[in-house]
C-alpha cells in the first residue's frame, strides 16, 4: 500500500510509529523550553526603503523604544523581549512574504506593522492562515474585522466623519471636495463621506470627488478646480485623504494660488507633524487635520513621551505623532494581556487582549473592545506656522469604533464581536448570520 | 441680523467720541484675552470698530501670534527683540514670559482678523497696502465696513485702489439690509464688471434679494462664468506649458546621454536627485554661513547642481557605462542596479524623510493677468527651462565640444581618425547630460519633494518625452515635451489624474505605433550606425 516502505511488517509499522512519536514529541519538549526561557520575539513589520519609508521607519523607531524600555523593566513574563525588523520595502505582495517569515521562521509572538491598508490586505491572510497577531495603528477605512488584527488606528467614525461634523456646524460649510489618492483607504472613506453627507441633506452637486496618483506633483489645476467649485456662493472645504508625500505640492500649490484656510479650509486624515515637518508651514496656517493625538497636547505623560522620544533618536527635532501613539497603547495592550494570559500563545492573547485599557497620550484610557478597535478621542487641530496642532476642538470623551459603516448600504447591518459565543467578525443582527470578517 | 445691529451701534459709538467709546474698546480688549474662539472673534471685530488708536497694532500683533495674555487678562505685544510692550498703551512693560500665553485663533477669527486688518488699512499711506485692504474688505462682505469704506473713497485719489473701493462697498452694499433696489443693482453691475472668481462667488452667495435683483444677479453670474470659461481654455495651455517646462528640463539631460548617445541611462532620475539635494545642502550652507545671501541661494545651487551632477555623471561613464557600449539591455539593468544604489546613498546619508527646500520669496505666490492666475514658481521654471535649453544648443552648436559631440555621434570612426578623443568626448557628452539632469534638481527642488524617490517619478515621463520627440533631436524633445504637458492638462479636468495619465500613456503607445521614430526622426548616416 505505502509504495515507500513496501517490505514493512505490522509490527515494524507500530516500532517506526512509536520511533517516530518519540523524536516528535521529544523535539516539541526542546522546542517549547527554548521558547519559555528565551527572549519573546516581536516582528516589526515597516517599509524602510521605498515611498512609505518616510512614514515608517518612525514607527520601528518607537517600536524599538517601547520594547527597549519594557526590558528595562524586567520584560514581559520575566522574559526579555527581541525585536525582528524586517524591510518591506514598501511592496505589498512582500508585506506578505515578510509576515510569513516573522511567523514561520522566527517565530514572532506578536507582529508590529503595515501602513497603507493595502499592505494590510495583503498579510491578512498570512496572519489568518497561521493565527498570529497584527497590531496595526493606523487610521484606515474601516469594513474589516478579522479577528487576528487589532486595530489601534482610527475607523472613519473616529476621524472622518467627527472631522466632517466640525465644519459642518462650526464653520457652516455647504459644499465639499473630497480628494484623495487613488486607492482603496482614500476610496472606501469617500465612499462612507459621501454616504454620509448624503443622509446629512447635501445635494450632489454639492460634492466634488477627485483622485489622483500616488506621489502626484503637478496639482495646478485640480487647485484651480477646487477654487472655481468653491466660488458657488456656498462655503466650502476640502476633505483630503491624499496620502503622503504628495501632501507637499498641494498645500504649496493652494498657498501659491491664494487659498487660504479662511477661504476654503483643508481638513486633512494622513498629514500629522512628520508630514509637515518637510514643508514650509507658513501659508498652510489655519488648515485643519483630524487625529486623535497631537504632538501638542498637553498633559505630563505625553511630555514624557516626547522627551523619551527625543532623547532616544538622539535628535532634538524629532517630531511625534498619532500612529505613534497608536502603537505606544498597542503595545501596552499586548504587555498587559500577555501578563494576564500568562502566556504568548496567539489564542490566549487575542482572548485577553479584549477589555484591556491602557492610558493613551492625550489623557485619558482606551480600551480594546470586542471589535478589535480601541476607544480614542477625537481631536480636531489646526496646523500653525511651527508645524504643530491648535487643537480647536476635542470629544468630550473617547468614541467607540464603528468597523463597519452604518452608512453603506452593504455594511450597516454588520458588527464584529470576538468575544465567545458570537466570535464573528461580520455578524448581520437582522439575518443572524456570521460571514467571513474579511469583507461583507 | 443681530451681529449686524451690533455693528451699527458699534459704528455710532465711533462717530461719538466720548466715554461710549473707551468703553467698548475696553471691552474688546478684555474679550481678546478670553480662550473662547467666539469671544475672540468679537473682541477683534469691535476693536476694529472702536477707534482705539492701537487697534491696528494689537490686531496686527494677534495675526501674527505676538499677542499674549497673562492670566489677569491684561495683554501685551511681544516685540521683535523679544521684550514686552502693553498691548493697550505700547508703554513698554517688564513681565516675565512664563506668565504669559499667547491669544489662540482659529480660523473665524482669522477671518475676522482679515477683515479688520482691512478695515484699519484702508487709511494707510502706502496704497499697495490700501489695495489689500481694499481686497480684504471686499471678501468680508460685511455691511459694518460701509462708513469706513465710504470715507475712505472719498479720500481716495489712486484710481486702482479706487476701483477695488467701490467693488468692496458693492459688495457690502448687497449685504445690508437697509440697502435700497437701485443701489443693489448698481453695486451688482459693478460687481459684474469686476467679472472674476471673487465676484462670482459674492453673486452666488446672495440670497434674500428682491425678483429685480436675484435676476439682475444670476444674468450676471451667467456672464462672468462665460468669460471665466474663455480664461480657463487658455488657463489650461498655461498650465500645459508650465507642466510641459517641467517634462523638458528633466528629459533634456537623458536626449543628450539616451538621444545623442544612445546610452539607456536609468540612473538619470537619480542625477535629477542628486541636483534637487545639492541644492538642499547649499541653502542649508548659505542659511548658516552667509545669510545676508540667502535670497539668492538657488542661483548658487544651479551652478553647484550642474557640477556636481556632471562629476557624478563621467564618473559613472568612465567606471560603468564605457564598459557596456553597445549592449543596451546590460545598460539598462546596471543602470537601473546603480539607480537603486544611488538612492539607497542619499538616504543612508541624508535619511529617509523629504526635506524641506525653501521656496524664495521671489518665487512664492501668483500675479494675476486678466482672468489668468500666474503662479511665480512656475513661470521661473518656464523661464529657466527656455535658458538651459537655449545654452544646451548654443553650448552643442558653437563650442568646440559641441562641435566634437556632434562629430563623434554623427560618425565615431571617422572623428577618431580626426584625432578626436571618441572616449574622453563620451565622457565629457554624458557628464553634460547628467549636469543639465542637476539643474532640473534645482527646478523641481521648488515644486516637488525633495526625496530620494523623486528621480524615480520623472524616469518614465523623460524617456515618453524624448521617444516621442525624436531620438536624438532636441527640438523634437520640445515639441515632445510641451505637447504631452498640454495634452495631460486638458485631459484631467476631463478624465481624472489617474485615468488622463492612462489615457496619455495608450495615444502615445499607438502614436510610437505608426511612427516608431517619434515625431522629428533622424535622418542621415547617423540614422544607420
Amino acid at each position: 500500500m505505502n509504495p515507500i516502505l513496501p517490505n514493512v511488517s505490522r509490527r515494524g509499522l507500530v516500532r517506526l510509529g512509536a520511533a517516530a512519536a518519540t523524536v516528535a514529541a521529544v523535539g516539541g519538549i526542546k522546542a517549547a523550553s527554548a521558547q519559555a526561557s528565551g527572549p519573546i520575539k516581536i516582528g516589526i513589520l515597516h517599509s524602510l526603503s521605498g515611498t512609505m519609508a518616510i512614514s515608517e521607519t518612525t514607527l520601528k523607531d518607537v517600536m524599538l523604544m517601547m520594547i527597549e524600555k519594557q526590558n528595562k523593566a524586567g520584560g514581559v513574563l520575566g522574559r526579555k523581549l527581541e525585536a525582528v525588523v524586517v524591510d518591506p520595502a514598501s511592496n505589498w505582495p512582500l508585506f506578505a512574504e515578510k509576515a510569513r517569515q516573522l511567523i514561520s521562521v522566527d517565530k514572532c509572538a506578536a507582529t508590529f506593522g503595515c501602513w497603507t491598508s493595502v499592505s494590510r490586505k495583503s498579510v491578512l491572510p498570512v496572519f489568518e492562515e497561521l493565527n498570529s497577531i497584527l497590531f496595526y495603528p493606523v487610521q484606515y477605512e474601516g469594513q474589516e474585522c478579522s479577528r487576528n488584527v487589532f486595530y489601534t488606528g482610527a475607523a472613519p467614525n473616529q476621524q472622518a466623519i467627527p472631522a466632517v461634523d466640525y465644519l459642518w456646524n462650526e464653520s457652516k460649510v455647504k459644499r465639499w471636495v473630497l480628494a484623495g489618492t487613488d486607492y482603496v483607504y482614500p476610496r472606501t472613506t469617500n465612499q462612507i463621506l459621501e454616504a454620509y453627507l448624503k443622509s446629512k441633506g447635501v445635494a450632489a452637486e454639492d460634492i466634488m470627488v477627485n483622485y489622483t496618483p500616488f506621489g502626484h506633483s503637478d496639482w495646478q489645476n485640480i487647485v484651480a478646480s477646487i477654487k472655481k467649485f468653491g466660488s458657488a456662493g456656498k462655503k466650502t472645504a476640502v476633505v483630503s485623504t491624499i496620502n503622503g508625500d504628495a501632501n507637499v505640492p498641494f498645500y504649496k500649490e493652494l498657498g501659491n494660488q491664494g487659498i487660504k484656510a479662511t477661504d476654503i479650509p483643508v481638513v486633512a486624515f494622513s498629514v500629522g507633524e512628520e508630514e509637515l515637518a518637510g514643508i514650509d508651514t507658513k501659508p498652510l496656517v489655519g488648515h485643519l487635520a483630524a487625529w486623535n493625538y497631537f504632538q501638542s497636547i498637553e498633559n505630563a505623560d505625553n511630555k514624557q513621551f516626547i522627551a523619551d522620544w527625543k532623547a532616544f533618536t538622539k535628535n532634538p527635532k524629532r517630531t511625534t505623532n498619532d500612529p505613534m501613539e497608536a502603537h505606544v497603547i498597542g503595545f501596552n495592550m499586548w504587555v498587559k494581556a500577555v501578563e494576564k494570559a500568562g502566556t504568548v500563545d496567539s489564542d490566549a492573547v487575542i482572548d485577553a487582549l479584549i477589555g484591556v485599557s491602557v492610558p493613551n497620550l492625550t489623557g485619558g484610557y482606551s480600551a480594546m473592545m470586542p471589535n478589535h478597535h480601541i476607544t480614542k478621542p477625537v481631536l480636531i487641530g489646526e496646523i500653525q506656522a511651527d508645524g504643530q496642532f491648535n487643537t480647536v476642538s476635542q470629544t468630550p470623551g473617547t468614541v467607540v469604533a464603528q468597523e463597519w459603516s452604518p452608512y453603506v448600504a452593504d455594511t450597516k447591518d454588520l458588527i464584529g464581536d470576538w468575544r465567545a459565543p458570537l466570535s464573528c467578525g461580520a455578524y448581520n443582527v437582522k439575518t443572524k448570520t456570521c460571514s467571513t470578517g474579511k469583507k461583507a | 441680523m443681530k451681529r449686524w445691529i451690533f455693528f451699527a451701534l458699534l459704528a455710532m459709538t465711533w462717530l461719538t467720541p466720548g466715554a461710549g467709546r473707551a468703553q467698548s474698546a475696553d471691552e474688546a480688549l478684555a474679550a481678546l484675552a478670553s480662550t473662547s474662539f467666539n469671544t475672540v472673534r468679537e473682541g477683534v471685530e469691535a476693536l476694529a470698530l472702536s477707534g482705539h488708536p492701537r487697534a491696528q497694532a494689537i490686531v496686527a500683533a494677534l495675526q501674527n501670534g505676538k499677542l499674549l495674555a497673562r492670566a489677569d487678562k491684561a495683554l501685551f505685544i511681544k516685540n521683535d527683540d523679544g521684550t514686552f510692550a502693553e498691548a493697550a498703551t505700547g508703554a513698554p512693560a517688564d513681565v516675565p514670559a512664563a506668565a504669559l500665553k499667547p491669544v489662540r485663533v482659529n480660523n473665524a477669527v482669522r477671518g475676522a482678523i482679515e477683515a479688520a486688518l482691512g478695515v484699519l488699512r484702508l487709511f494707510a499711506p502706502d496704497p499697495t497696502a490700501r489695495l489689500q485692504a481694499a481686497e480684504a474688505v471686499f471678501r468680508s462682505r460685511d455691511p459694518a465696513a460701509l462708513p469706513a469704506l465710504e470715507r475712505a473713497l472719498v479720500a481716495e485719489k489712486d484710481p486702482k485702489v479706487k476701483l477695488r473701493m467701490d467693488q468692496a462697498r458693492a459688495a457690502a452694499l448687497l449685504a445690508l439690509p437697509s440697502a435700497t433696489e437701485p443701489d443693489r443693482l448698481a453695486a451688482v453691475q459693478t460687481l459684474r464688471t469686476r467679472g472674476d472668481i471673487e465676484a462670482r462667488s459674492t453673486l452666488g452667495n446672495l440670497t434674500g434679494q428682491s425678483p429685480a435683483v436675484a435676476e439682475a444677479a444670476a444674468s450676471a453670474i451667467l456672464a462672468i462664468d462665460r468669460t471665466l470659461q474663455l480664461w480657463s481654455v487658455l488657463q489650461s495651455i498655461y498650465y500645459g506649458l508650465s507642466l510641459g517646462s517641467v517634462l523638458l528640463l528633466a528629459a533634456a539631460g537623458l536626449a543628450i546621454t539616451f538621444g545623442v548617445m544612445g546610452v539607456i541611462n536609468m540612473a538619470h532620475g537619480e542625477m535629477v536627485m542628486i541636483g534637487a539635494y545639492v541644492t538642499f545642502v547649499t541653502q542649508q550652507v548659505i542659511k548658516t554661513n552667509f545669510p545676508a545671501l540667502y535670497p539668492a541661494n538657488l542661483l548658487f545651487a544651479i551652478p553647484l547642481a550642474f557640477g556636481i551632477s556632471g562629476l557624478v555623471g563621467i564618473a559613472i561613464e568612465r567606471a560603468l557605462i564605457r564598459w557596456l557600449y553597445g549592449r543596451p539591455l546590460e545598460t539598462l539593468l546596471a543602470t537601473w542596479g546603480l539607480s537603486l544604489m544611488l538612492q539607497q546613498a542619499v538616504r543612508s546619508i541624508f535619511g529617509a524623510n523629504n526635506k524641506d527646500v525653501d521656496t524664495p520669496s521671489w518665487m512664492s505666490g501668483a500675479t494675476e493677468l486678466g482672468g489668468l492666475t500666474l503662479t511665480w514658481n512656475r513661470m521661473y521654471i518656464v523661464l529657466f527651462s527656455v535658458l538651459v535649453l537655449a545654452a544646451l544648443m548654443a553650448a552643442l552648436r558653437y563650442t568646440s565640444l559641441g562641435l566634437r559631440m556632434r562629430a563623434v555621434t554623427q560618425n565615431r570612426r571617422m572623428a577618431a581618425a580626426m584625432g578626436i578623443r571618441t572616449p574622453w568626448i563620451d565622457a565629457l557628452t554624458f557628464g553634460l547630460g547628467s549636469g543639465v539632469a542637476g539643474m532640473a534638481g534645482v527646478a523641481l527642488s521648488q515644486i516637488d519633494n525633495v526625496s530620494p524617490n523623486l528621480g524615480q517619478s520623472y524616469i518614465v515621463d523623460s524617456f515618453m518625452v524624448v521617444v516621442f520627440g525624436g531620438v536624438g533631436n532636441l527640438w523634437g524633445t520640445v515639441v515632445g515635451a510641451l505637447t504631452l504637458g498640454i495634452v495631460n492638462k486638458f485631459l484631467e479636468p476631463v478624465a481624472g489624474a489617474v485615468l488622463g495619465k492612462i489615457v496619455v500613456l495608450v495615444l502615445l503607445i499607438l502614436f510610437i505605433q505608426r511612427r516608431p521614430r517619434g515625431m522629428f526622426p533622424l535622418k542621415g548616416r547617423a540614422v544607420e550606425t
